[in-house]
This record gives C-alpha cells, structure tokens and sequence, in this order.
C-alpha cells in the first residue's frame, strides 16, 4: 500500500524546552514593557509580545510547521476568517459620524450626539459624573 | 483481521494509521477554528468598547489582580511545556512518562482555576461585579469592561475546566496501556485542545491585564 501522508516526525524535548524558555522571557518582557511609559509604542509590544507567543506555540507545540498542506489551509482559515470579521466590524465602527470627504467627526467617541429637534428622545452625553 | 485492526487502534475506514492521524488532527483544527471565532468575536467586542470608551478602560483594567494573572500566565505556559513532553512520550509509545507528564500538566491546570478563584474572590469583595453593587469611584462604562471580563475570563476558565477533564481520562488510558508509538492520536488531539487554550490565555493577558498598566 503506498504511503500517501506521512507521520509527523518527533520533536525533540531539547525543542520543547526552549520555546518554553522562550514563552516565559517573552512574559517578563510583556510584564517589563507594560510598566514603562512608551507611549503609544505600549499598545504595539502588548499585541505584538502574545502574537510571538502565539506563534511560538502554533508552529512547535501544536506542530503545525510539521502538518500536511491541507490541514496548514484549515488553520489558516480559522484565522483568515477572524481577519475578515474584525476588519469589516472596525471598517464600520471606526468611521461612524465621518463627515465625507473629510477627516473630520461630527461627534467624538464616548459621547453620542447632542439631542436634535429631529431626535427629542436622543440619549445625551454617556459619561455622566459618579456619586 | 477486524479484530487485528481493532487491538492496533485504526479505526476501520482509514488505510493506515498516518492517514488516521490526518484526519483526526484536522477535525480537531476545523473544531479549533469554530473556537477561535467564537473567541474572535468577544475579543471584536473588547476592541470595540476600548476604543469608543478609552480612559474607562484604562481606569478599569488598573484593578485587575496583575499578581493572578502574572502567575496564572506561567503556570499555563509551563503546563504546555509539560504537555508537549506528555506528547513526546506517547510518540515513542511510553506509557509511563506520558501517564506522569499528564497528570503533571493536570495539576498545573488546577492551580491555575485554584489562583483564577481567589483573584475571583478579591474582584467580588472589591465590588467588580457589573451590576448595582458596582463600585462607584470608577465611571459608568467601567461596567462594560468588568462585564467583558468576567464572560471572557469565565469562559476561559470553563475551557480549562474542559481540559482537565478530557487529559483525565486520556491519562486513565495510558495508565492502561492504551498507547503505542503508532497509534496516539487522542493525545495529540487533547495537546492541541489543551495549547490552544493557553493561546487564548496569552492573548487575555495581554488585553486584560497589561494594556495602560503604566
């Protein structure tokens, strides 16, 4: 009978032991970053420390780097679909209230909009001062 | 030659046992990609109500125990390390070691849900519970990021509760010498399910915990 897939092959624990070592600097650097004022640089080593980490685990741990063509497309799929939901989601709400052909917002985010003759029962601004 | 194919593990309508190892690695992926999804889409939330309800969220996501979930983050990091060696074990048809690894990587498991209670614990005494209750030196929308929290940390925790329960019974069949180096695929299925929830965790932490830490 003629092979037609092939084991996955044996990952040495010498790998294993690494990634791990990999994964825990990658969290002291995470926690490290997360304490200093970078600005908006803070955001980026937040998303961009888990992302390494995610990936880490993807290719070694779950041997994704070692699986057949077609099961590497069904794990793409799962992620190009996340793409596609977040894109459009953000597409919609990142541009509400754009004046068009300009940058400019008719109302800033955290408040709606000012009620109008139009809109009697519109809510007002959200961010009402606590007791 | 049933029975024969049966005492190896290959289930009747696979060819040989890599073709069975395929085919089971990929309906744990298309599983996996329902979950990432599922996940997708309170992350989406998350992202949403962040950037509409910025400064809320800094000031709300300051309360969050940075101790629970620092250690929580490194028991589950570890218990993965601990996983991959289950797996290396159950390879090379080993029984013993892959018995040990799995209940090694339980008991990590545990203490993490055992950490995730008592920081469960303090968020309630301290009055993190969205609701009437909700502590009122923090502004109204700080609710939705409690609120975001507890489904999404809740969940996670469910997950894990999951986890654990499927490697008991993966390392209950090991204990009987159920493995052999050419047929372990329910351990490597588990181990995918198990990395995949320590994924997800990677990504809370980072969200949750340490976005505007500063």
């Amino acid at each position: 009978m003629p092979k037609t897939v092939l084991n996955p092959p044996i990952v040495p624990p010498k790998t294993y032991l690494w990634i791990w070592i990999v994964l825990l600097l990658l969290l002291l650097l995470n926690v490290g970053l997360a304490h200093l004022n970078l600005g908006p640089f803070n955001v980026v080593a937040t998303l961009i420390i888990p992302f390494a980490q995610m990936l880490l685990m993807l290719l070694y741990l779950m041997h994704v780097r070692y699986n057949t063509p077609l099961t590497k497309i069904f794990v793409a799929a799962g992620f190009i679909w996340l793409v596609i939901m977040v894109d459009l989601t953000l597409s919609d709400y990142l541009t509400r209230g754009v004046v068009p052909g300009t940058m400019r917002k008719t109302w800033e985010h955290g408040t709606w909009p000012a009620p109008t003759k139009e809109l009697p029962n519109a809510p007002g601004k959200l961010d009402s001062s606590n007791p | 030659m049933a029975d024969a194919r049966t005492s190896t593990g290959l289930a009747e309508q696979f060819d040989e046992m890599p073709q069975q190892t395929e085919a089971s690695t990929l309906g744990m992926w298309t599983f996996l990609a329902t979950e990432i999804l599922f996940f997708g889409a309170l992350f989406l939330s998350y992202i949403i109500y962040r950037h509409t309800y910025h400064d809320a969220f800094a000031e709300a996501s300051r309360h969050t125990k940075l101790l629970h979930g620092s250690i929580n983050t490194f028991l589950l990091l570890t218990s993965s390390f601990t996983m991959s060696l289950a797996i290396h074990s159950a390879q090379q048809g080993r029984n013993r070691p892959l018995f040990r690894f799995l209940l090694l990587t339980m008991f990590l498991g545990c203490c993490f849900l055992a950490v995730k209670g008592l920081e469960y614990k303090s968020d309630i005494d301290e009055h993190l519970v969205p609701g009437q209750h909700f502590r009122h030196d923090l502004p109204v929308q700080a609710q939705i990021f409690w609120f975001l929290y507890w489904i999404m940390t809740g969940v996670h925790t469910l997950h894990l509760v999951v986890g654990v329960g499927l490697l008991a019974v993966i390392a209950w069949m090991a204990r009987q010498n159920k493995f052999t180096a050419d047929y372990h695929n329910p351990v490597m299925v588990s181990g995918l399910y198990w990395h995949f929830v320590d994924v997800i965790w990677v990504w809370l932490y980072s969200l949750i915990y340490l976005i505007n830490r500063h």
